[in-house]
């Protein structure tokens, strides 16, 4: 009875597919929601440095002054706090993962120079000379 | 009378999935004594409620475990919301209790897997596993993490479930249901796996009782004890029985969590029928107000226990987990006292241990 049993398992098992995936071959399908890395559309950033105040693990340096937005990928733990938290929703949670490495990796992002603020045109004002006083010198 | 030896058995064992030493006091080959240790993977868990604000917490106390993560979540933000008050929505709670029931089918369907493994059955544990990496599709569908789901926040959960993937979700469950039988045969019939079990790791009720054992190993002893009957998120509108087994042995707590596995797969199908629409979470703002708050969760392995205390700012004072692992360690020695030196992975599987959970 239980050879009969294994022997139906193993002939159904022959015609059935892998349970498991073939990986580099056939590539991983992710799921829409699948957290996999954090990116940053750094023009519309406004290094406002939110995200790292309120990051869990401390993987996020936001610097206004050089216009810097730095994360530490071996640190993110990927909980989308970040994207959950800015304001100007420039954070996204992607869901491919990072390519493996053995060393740490850190990612900068740095934005574009701020353009310029126009400076308002003022038309200098034509102050009229004042006319030279004369000093008369005093003949001795 | 023999001579007495002392055999070191882990931390680092084939057998075991964490690090627990224990010190087996011998006298040929049956184990006289032992003396567990354990303090190999501490991370201080608990002391990072200084640093980080109660909303970001909820990120660190999910990660106190990899198999019943989303139960630390929600008790952490249980405690948290009854501090504050906070009325979650019924949406919020129906989706906690769902995906908490798929944590309980995908820890137990791990564990079947170690236990097959431990008494050498490895094509069983690959069926095992092999169902279980549905649940975690599942996860990764629903939540976006395969183990740590980051999902359950303070006022509700962070993502919502369609009603086309719910249904989903159940015929997922109700396939693998199927196949699950096949090998349920297999533990309940099998001779080998009944020559490992039946009979080994016998804990009276009274010892069970007297020792404070938690989870499937009391309900394994005859102890009618869940949780989820003191009314925890909707587990009252679900109306489920305990699934309670009298023998006490290993063969008995192995039957308990093969039961509990179908018991979820309900659960979750009736919860799916019941789920209101509505809201999935209330904005939450302010400090915690001063004071303590308590809560009990009935996770894979047993009940856990939840601590908050508030000081009257973004940071709670303090927050203390107590895991069932560490209510079923007492037993789990008791258990120890007289089996064969053989026998001891198996006892020590039985009790599912989480040692990472233990000592957080």
């Amino acid at each position: 009875m239980a050879a009969f049993k294994l022997g139906k398992m193993i002939l159904r098992s022959l015609f059935k597919k892998p349970a498991t995936l073939m990986y580099p071959v056939v590539p991983r399908v992710w799921q829409e929601r699948t957290r996999g890395h954090i990116e940053n559309e750094i023009n519309d950033c406004i290094f406002c440095g939110i995200c790292q105040k309120k990051c869990p693990t401390n993987a996020l340096v936001v610097d206004k002054a050089k216009r810097s937005w730095t994360i530490e990928r071996m640190q993110c733990i990927q909980c989308s706090c970040c994207v959950e938290v800015c304001p100007k929703k420039c954070l996204t949670n992607e869901n491919t993962y990072t390519t493996p490495s053995t060393e740490k990796v850190v990612d900068t992002y740095v934005g574009a120079a701020p353009e310029p603020k126009p400076v308002p045109k003022v038309e200098p004002k034509i102050e009229p000379k004042a006319e030279p006083e004369v000093v008369e010198e005093k003949a001795e | 009378m023999g001579k007495r030896t002392i055999i070191p058995f882990g931390p680092q064992h084939p057998v075991l999935p964490e690090p627990v030493h224990l010190d087996l006091v011998i006298e040929d080959e049956k184990v006289v004594e032992a003396i567990p240790s354990i303090g190999f993977i501490h991370r201080g868990l608990e002391k990072l409620v200084e640093k980080k604000e109660y909303t970001e917490l909820v990120y660190v106390i999910e990660r106190i475990c990899g198999i019943c993560s989303f139960g630390h979540g929600w008790g952490y933000c249980h405690t948290v919301e009854g501090l504050m008050g906070i009325e979650i929505p019924e949406r919020a709670e129906y989706l906690r209790t769902i995906w908490h029931e798929l944590s309980r089918v995908h820890s137990h369907l791990l564990w079947l897997g170690l236990l097959a493994d431990g008494f050498g059955f490895e094509s069983l544990f690959m069926h095992c596993w092999r169902l279980r990496e549905r649940v975690l599709d599942l996860f990764e569908k629903t939540t976006g993490g395969r183990v740590i789901f980051s999902v359950c926040k303070v006022g509700g959960v962070r993502k919502d479930i369609d009603k086309e993937t719910l249904d989903e979700m159940v015929s997922v469950l109700r396939g693998m249901e199927k196949e699950l039988k096949e090998l349920t045969e297999t533990f309940i019939n099998d001779y080998s796996v009944k020559n490992r079990l039946v009979g080994v790791g016998y804990l009276s009720k009274e010892d069970a009782i007297e020792l404070c054992a938690v989870g499937p190993m009391a309900r394994a002893s005859g102890i009618r004890q869940d949780i989820r009957l003191t009314g925890n998120g909707v587990y009252d509108k679900l109306e489920f029985e305990p699934c309670v087994e009298t023998a006490g042995d290993c063969y008995a707590r192995t039957l308990v969590r093969m039961r509990e596995v179908y018991q979820s797969i309900d659960m979750i199908a009736k919860a799916v029928e019941l789920i209101p629409d509505g809201e999935i979470s209330v904005p939450v703002k302010g400090n915690v107000p001063k004071g303590e708050f308590m809560a009990r969760l009935e996770q894979p392995r047993g009940e856990a226990f939840y601590y908050s205390k508030g000081a009257d700012s973004k940071f709670l004072e303090r927050i203390r987990v107590r895991t069932p692992t560490n209510m079923n360690i007492p037993a789990m020695v008791k258990t120890l006292q007289g089996c064969d030196l053989a026998d001891v992975p198996m006892l020590i599987l039985t009790i599912d241990p989480c040692i990472s959970c233990t000592e957080r």
